[in-house]
């Protein structure tokens, strides 16, 4: 069992550029640059129409709370030492039907640990923010957005 | 071409244990072998096996330990608690075919030993899909799960009492089971409502069990099965089912992530069937956590969308309901073997001879897992 948290690779082609631009503080969204679609996790090749080529797109990093975890012990160590926390599915406002997975994050730091999940609701606004957690690795994660 | 044209004559089990001193080769020669033996058939008269990917002895050890005749089939299908109906299917289509004559399907797990859990050995830098989830605290099947879970409270207003009827069902059919893990271990909602989260929305009881053990089957012609000294079960209709952009487990991604590929699976399965949805006597689904079994009542039709929930808490899934469930206690309180046990249920069901047995059982669904690419079958007597 690994003592640390487990980490993504980040140098394959069919998502390097999505790792590099969140070293950067930028959400990308791969879309087909034959057919346009919009996809997340990224394919080597569009389902639609079968194209190969592709554009990264800049994401807003807005998004909506689809749904999320409280996840509690046995955990790796790694993760134990990060209770209470939250994972959440948020469905990006510009990217409409389009998720992504990420940490709820507490602080100026982008820490995930000790989020309280008490007063989340889905639907609920929040905003990308990363976490840089290896010399390769910021991941992306949500803050709840400012009240309007 | 398959409907009714194999028959499942023979289950075995070991018994079932947190904790078991034989290894995972010895827990399959055991029950193969009571499998076989149930049916009346010779170890040399094998000549196909299936079994899961996951499994850790290969077919040949299963073959020489077992002393079977010359293989013509053997297949391993993927994805844990999704393979056992794509394992049992596979084999009846080779049955069927007349390419093969035999078959034995079997699953051997030791889980009690926390290292054995597969999430644990996630390593430190993961280049497939799990990298979207796991980095980010999605460690386990449970969490995972949870995400749906809430989702679905959301959209059709599932409370956590109602949740709690199909682990508080099982329970009880498990405390009439002597073979199950949880025999002497009553569950009320009380207790289950203070139970421990493992993953919000998800608490300790709509997990599944870690133990030990093995189970299998034994399959040939129905031609064949009416020979054999006991009541052949038959395989009436089976697939399996991918739904389309499916990612395994952590499946958030397509147009609606509640659509799972038992979706796919049902509309294929019911395609080839007799059976309807409403004429089931009884049905064994996969239940590593307690919402599968929501979800699969209605992807398979037995509910509308959103109604399983409400169809549960009103007993419908108890022995005098409209379709029991998960009759021996399921993965949530007899045993965790991957759903193998909920196959063996099954047969015990049709045959007439199940601990909990409901008058007059026919036909049977057994579904797998929701939320990995799966299969079902159809069983009739
Ligand atoms: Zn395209």
């Amino acid at each position: 069992m690994i003592e640390e948290r487990p980490l993504p690779t980040t140098d394959e082609p069919v998502d390097a550029a999505f790792w590099r631009a969140n070293l950067e503080g930028r959400l990308l969204v791969q879309t087909c640059a034959a057919c346009g679609l919009a996809r997340h996790p990224p394919r080597a090749m569009c389902p639609d129409c079968q194209s190969m080529a592709v554009e990264w797109r800049a994401a807003s990093g807005r998004g909506r709370l689809w749904s999320w975890a409280v996840p509690a012990p046995p955990l790796l160590p790694a993760f134990a030492a990060l209770t209470p926390y939250v994972t959440a599915v948020v469905e990006l406002d510009d990217y409409p039907g389009l998720r992504l997975v990420g940490p709820m994050l507490v602080g100026k730091a982008g820490d995930m640990a000790g989020f309280d999940a008490s007063a989340l609701r889905i639907g609920q606004a929040v905003q990308v923010g990363f976490s840089r957690i290896a010399e390769d690795v910021a991941l992306p994660g949500w803050r709840l957005a400012d009240p309007q | 071409m398959l409907k009714d044209r194999s028959a499942i004559v023979g289950v075995g089990c070991t018994a079932f244990a947190k904790n078991l001193a034989e290894s995972e080769l010895e827990l399959a020669c055991g029950a193969i072998k009571a499998a076989l033996d149930d049916a009346g058939i010779a170890p040399r008269e094998v000549d196909a096996v299936a079994s899961f990917t996951q499994e850790e002895t290969p077919e040949f050890e299963i073959a020489r330990n077992l002393g079977f005749g010359e293989l013509h089939a053997f297949s391993q299908v993927a994805h844990g608690g999704g393979a056992i109906c794509g394992a049992v299917g596979q084999a009846a289509v080779a049955v069927a075919a007349g390419v093969a004559r035999t078959a034995v399907v079997w699953r051997a797990r030791k889980r009690g030993d926390p290292s054995k859990r597969q999430w644990a050995a996630v390593r430190a830098r993961v280049s497939d899909h799990w990298k979207w989830s796991r980095p980010h605290g999605l460690l386990r099947p449970v969490d995972e799960v949870a995400v749906l879970a809430r989702r679905y409270m959301h959209e059709y207003g599932l409370t956590r009492e109602q949740l709690a009827s199909v682990a508080l069902t099982q329970r009880a059919y498990a405390n009439a089971n002597p073979g199950a893990l949880m025999r002497g271990r009553p569950l009320d909602l009380e207790s289950y409502m203070a139970g421990r989260m493992i993953s919000d929305p998800l608490c300790i009881f709509d997990n599944c069990l870690e133990s030990d053990g093995a189970a299998a089957i034994v399959l040939t012609s129905t031609e064949r099965a009416r020979d054999l000294c006991r009541p052949p079960v038959l395989i009436h209709a089976f697939s399996q089912g991918m739904s389309r952009q499916h990612q395994l487990m952590s499946d958030y991604h397509g147009a609606d992530p509640l659509r799972s590929s038992s979706w796919a699976t049902a509309a294929n399965l019911w395609r080839q069937s007799d059976i309807g949805p409403d004429g089931l006597d009884v049905a064994q689904i996969y239940d590593a956590f307690s919402p599968m079994v929501l979800f699969c009542l209605e992807a398979y039709g037995v509910c509308a969308r959103g109604e399983a929930g409400a169809f549960a808490a009103a007993g419908e899934l108890g022995p005098g309901g409209r379709l029991p469930t998960n009759t021996s206690g399921g993965s949530l309180s007899e045993v965790y073997l991957h759903g193998a046990n909920l196959l063996v249920e099954a047969v015990r069901q049709l045959r007439g001879e199940a601990a909990t047995q409901i008058e007059g059982a026919r036909a049977c669904l057994v579904a797998t897992c929701d939320s990995t690419p799966n299969g079902a079958l159809i069983l009739r007597r």
